[in-house]
């Protein structure tokens, strides 16, 4: 009690309390009007704004990188399309090559077949020619060789008499 | 946060307050006891003459310096004298504090306008009839208690004129910086702007947000007035010249002030939960009697505790420093200060983290305090 008594300290002055009343309502009021609202609205403000922002930034990125492997994917495709449309190029020339190989094989032979043919017939035919010829030669012969034996009588006679021999004998 | 090294500082401020100030006051105390006795058989001594020095004195100083004034003293003699306004029985009284001279013994009746009054230890008094033993016109009951009548005093006192400047210098500082944001919207803060960002986002996102959740808002521009106001006051009171020196922050009224503006707010915006948790207490009934009255106090502790610890606080660095400068005094040696300035020293950089603490331990007490009353669903214990 002695120490409150001392002390004027602790027994609040009315005016004070008025002066002080009043001016912190004042201040507080003028303060929320004019201070803290447009800060504080500010500050939420440039908050969302950094937010969209960094979200913003972020989606890019993912976008970029989508956009990245996009192409890289398409750039492997195409590698490999190229790759099989010259696997693919090189089998249809190595076909046509190789048809082209059997083709002029078979072609070939077909005319070595024809020409063997042909010749063969040839020769048949000229066999034959040469039969007749041959035949109709050793008939001229024969008749000329006949004609000239069979002038003399007496050769003819002997000639059927010898005959005649051979027949009795059988 | 951690908090704990500054509280560390803190306690130990707080055990050297004590150690100091409970010297100061053994003293001071034995002395008027001692006058006391010797009073009762010498009368004609006047216990309220000009005390003779000594701890007496000091002590007086001390209490002088940290009490609100009618004047503005600078140095020496020097001092602005500040417009004295009584609301007396004879309507209102205006006039200039040193008008009628410096005498505040109380020896001397004023005459302002046709109202008879008497200046006793800064305060006006309606003076009494007749001269007491002690010459003043002021008389005291058996008890030692004053009885003169006195009238309203609504002066522009010492700290009226700092609370005004705080009030102004609040306003041009943050309506200076809404501006700045208004016109650099979205842009990152620059001066100022950018001095005061961090702290004023500091009370939203670690008093304001934690306390009151998504309810925040309607009740950010009250915690940042409350926190920059009690900032601002701490602040200037440690300035020993002017515009600082006043006692603001650690004067009662104020802090009273302060702590009502909190009540009122905890009071109106006090839901269903909130006078449930109070009048229908999760008790059994049989312990009603005893728990609604402790809920009912409850209330009115809260505010009182806010009021006390600021007062409290603030107050006991203005005694500390100036009993440690007091030292030089009492020891009556110049080399004293070799050790109490670098001391004072001390305690003025830990009154620096103290003011901004009990700044952001008022403001989140208030809003603790506001989010207990606005709370949906009550906690079960």
């Amino acid at each position: 009690m002695i120490l409150l008594a001392l002390n004027p300290l602790v027994s609040p002055d009315p005016g004070l309390f008025i002066w002080s009343t009043v001016t912190f309502l004042i201040l507080f009021f003028l303060l929320s009007k004019f201070a803290w609202k447009p800060i504080v609205k500010a500050l939420d403000e440039r908050e969302r704004s950094i937010e969209d922002a960094l979200a913003k930034a972020e989606m890019a990125k993912a976008e970029m990188a989508k956009l990245i492997s996009e192409n890289e994917d398409l750039l492997k495709e195409a590698r490999l399309e190229r790759d099989s449309i010259l696997k693919e190029a090189k089998e249809i020339k190595d076909q046509i090559v190789n048809d082209a190989k059997d083709l002029a094989k078979s072609e070939g032979a077909k005319l070595i077949e024809k020409a063997k043919i042909e010749i063969t017939n040839q020769k048949l035919t000229a066999m034959a020619e040469i039969k007749n010829q041959v035949s109709s030669l050793s008939i001229e012969i024969a008749e000329k060789v006949l004609r000239k034996q069979f002038e003399d009588q007496g050769k003819q006679q002997a000639l059927v008499n010898d005959l005649l021999k051979e027949v009795k004998l059988n | 946060m951690d908090l704990s090294h500054i509280f560390n500082s803190k306690k130990f401020v707080n055990i050297s307050f004590y150690a100091v100030l409970f010297s100061v006051w053994s003293f001071s105390a034995y002395s008027q006891e001692h006058k006391a006795a010797d009073n009762e058989h010498l009368s004609a001594t006047a216990e309220h003459a000009e005390p003779a020095e000594g701890d007496e004195d000091i002590s007086q100083m001390i209490l002088h310096h940290i009490a609100d004034s009618h004047e503005w003293h600078f140095f020496g003699n020097v001092s602005i004298p500040l417009p004295v306004i009584l609301l007396t029985d004879n309507g209102l009284v205006t006039f200039l504090s040193n008008k009628f001279g410096h005498n505040d013994h109380g020896t001397e009746i004023i005459d302002a306008s046709g109202t008879k009054l008497v200046n006793y230890h800064g305060k006006f008094y309606y003076p009494s009839k007749v001269k007491s033993a002690d010459g003043t016109y002021i008389s005291h009951d058996s008890q030692g208690e004053l009885i003169n009548g006195k009238p309203l005093d609504i002066s522009i006192t010492k700290n009226v004129v700092s609370l005004l400047i705080s009030a102004i210098v609040l306003l041009i500082v943050f309506i200076g910086i809404a501006n700045a944001y208004k016109k650099r919207e979205g842009k990152a803060p620059k001066g100022l702007q950018s001095i005061l960002e961090p702290i004023i986002l500091f009370v939203r996102d670690d008093i304001a947000k934690p306390q009151l959740g998504h309810k925040y808002k309607g009740f950010m521009p009250y915690l940042l007035t409350i926190f920059f106001f009690v900032w601002l006051n701490n602040l200037m009171g440690l300035v020993p010249f002017f515009p600082g020196g006043a006692n603001l922050s650690g004067n009662i009224a104020v802090t009273m002030m302060l702590a009502l503006c909190t009540f009122i707010l905890t009071t109106v915006n006090g839901n269903k939960n909130y006078w449930g948790h109070v009048f229908t207490p999760h008790v059994p009934w049989w312990l009603y009697p005893l728990i609604i009255p402790v809920e009912i106090i409850g209330l009115f502790t809260k505010p009182i505790a806010l009021m006390i610890r600021l007062f409290a606080n603030i107050t006991a660095g203005h005694i500390l420093v100036l009993s440690l400068i007091s030292l030089i005094f009492i020891l009556k040696s110049v080399f004293v200060a070799g050790v109490a300035i670098p001391f004072v020293l001390f305690i003025s950089v830990i009154e620096l983290v103290v003011g901004f603490i009990q700044a952001f331990i008022f403001t989140i007490l208030s809003a603790l305090f506001i989010s207990m009353a606005i709370e949906e669903k009550y906690a079960e214990h």
